[in-house]
């Protein structure tokens, strides 16, 4: 269906990760941090945890963007999980551009436990950025 | 191409005699013309059958995986380069394998010639050095063969065997094309015009996994199209179901693939399956400096990483 209303919001998953962005995110809201509410948090172990499945099952059923979020490098709990994140998502990102998915949906950043400042202006750009692609079309399964 | 079937059946003769291989995996004669048929000789009266031409496309390093005892396989570039990332992951043993290495100088796509005979019936084709001579009913066309190969052979920069125990016939000389050009061209399109492309060209798509089947790197034993619990992609051949098998399938193979055509050659419906493996390899060449079953020492890209891996496509605030 053809999504005409004005004043249509995006929904957006956010894969977080446990130990640095959830806590950013946490600090956001205990400072009182305004940001969007256009995001449904996912809480994961560790960026290195997110399988491509998980991005493009969202994109699939539904979600009009994707942001993946996770420790800075050098400061992953695991250690080294957001360095091996980081080659699949180079791959996956440029994958999905190079098929015609729009560049934007899906995006990555670092936020760390003390950064609530950060993610909100993470979420306020990925938001924005969304909402001027309009809704996710392309790789939403539909009912015939 | 000089013929090099004899030398190829002397090697296997010797290997079979001496004990050094319990099998030797090659090609025979196909039952249709423009073909070639993979084949596992066991003992030396066989190896008669052992055949070498611009038909034997096919990539037997596929056979490696399940095979058992000493093998002995003949090995053009691309499938050496298959052996290399084969035994890189530990699902093939070098001391179990001979490798009998071939020079490759491209091997010529049937269904390109098929189309240029516009489904004539072909009865026969003649070797004549450049050329193929293809006759059948209605039929008799020279092409040249340079001008029919796959894709993949069109910009193969490495086809001699980059690991052997025997090399046959004299060395080829590498092109120097130059690299993902394919890719260039693909990415100056517009988002609009990739999709368009990309969506028709997995509307032929049947699901068939015809392609994942053919590919030597595709060996795992329950793969995720096949798992049901939990089930990550559905089993329609509706577009994001197809194209959501087809990206993942492309990950999988990121740094792995050796772009040597078979899934191409195996799709019933010539779906451009390269169009996403390329790309894949041009990333994994730009962004880590790796490529593709070259190096046995070299660890494949996604099971290492560097601290200052580029991180340009990340959020930038
Ligand atoms: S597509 Fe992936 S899961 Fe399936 S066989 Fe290939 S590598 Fe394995
Ligand atoms: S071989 Fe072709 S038709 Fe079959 S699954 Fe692969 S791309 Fe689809």
């Amino acid at each position: 269906m053809e999504n005409k209303d004005t004043n249509w919001e995006p929904k957006i998953i956010a894969f977080l990760c446990n130990w640095c962005s959830y806590a950013g995110a946490d600090l956001a809201g205990v400072s009182r941090l305004q940001y969007p509410a256009n995001i449904r948090v996912i809480r994961v172990p560790c960026s290195g945890r997110i399988s491509p499945f998980f991005i493009l099952s969202s994109l699939q059923n539904g979600a009009d963007g994707v942001l993946v979020s996770g420790c800075h490098p050098g400061d992953c709990h695991y250690l080294t999980g957001n360095y091996s994140a980081r080659r699949k998502f180079a791959l996956l990102k440029s994958q999905l551009e190079n098929i015609g998915i729009e560049e934007g949906r899906v995006q990555f950043s670092w936020v760390s436990a003390s950064e609530g400042g950060k993610f909100a202006e993470v979420i306020k750009k990925v938001t924005e950025t969304v909402k001027a692609l309009g809704p996710a079309k392309r790789l939403v399964k539909r009912c015939l | 191409m000089a013929d090099l079937s004899s030398s190829i059946r002397e090697e296997a003769k010797k290997l079979l005699k001496k004990g050094e291989a319990d099998v030797i995996i090659g090609f025979e004669k196909g039952s249709l013309p423009l073909c070639a048929t993979p084949c596992f000789i066991r003992n030396e009266a066989d190896v008669e059958k052992l055949i070498w031409n611009e038909f034997c496309g096919n990539n037997l390093s596929r056979y490696l995986i399940k095979a058992k005892g000493k093998v002995g396989i003949i090995a053009k570039g691309c499938d050496t380069r298959a052996i290399v990332e084969l035994i890189k992951e530990k699902q093939v043993q070098r001391e179990q394998i001979v490798i009998i290495g071939v020079p490759c100088e491209g091997m010529v796509d049937r269904k390109q010639i098929m189309m240029r005979c516009q489904g004539n019936k072909i009865t026969n084709v003649e070797d004549r050095d450049e050329r193929l001579l293809i006759t059948g009913d209605l039929l008799n066309v020279a092409v040249k063969k340079d001008e029919c190969l796959y894709p993949g052979c069109q910009v193969c920069t490495n086809r001699n065997p980059v690991m052997y125990d025997v090399l046959i016939g004299s060395t080829s000389e590498e092109q120097q094309t130059d690299e993902f050009t394919d890719v260039t061209n693909f990415d100056g399109k517009s988002s609009e015009e990739r999709w368009e492309y990309i969506t028709h060209e997995i509307s032929k798509c049947i699901r068939c996994y015809a392609c994942r089947n053919a590919c030597p790197l595709c060996y795992c034993k329950e793969c995720f199209v096949d798992t049901t619990q939990p089930q990550w992609v559905g089993k329609t051949t509706g577009q994001t179901d197809t194209l959501l098998f087809h990206i993942m399938r492309s990950i999988h193979l990121a740094g792995r693939c050796v772009e040597c055509g078979a899934c191409e050659r195996a799709c019933p419906v010539t779906v451009d399956i390269r169009k996403l493996n390329r790309k894949m390899s041009a990333d994994v060449k730009k962004l880590f400096d790796y490529k593709t079953g070259l190096d046995i020492d070299q660890p494949a890209p996604l099971s290492t990483f560097k601290p200052d891996d580029s991180e340009e496509f990340m959020l930038d605030i």
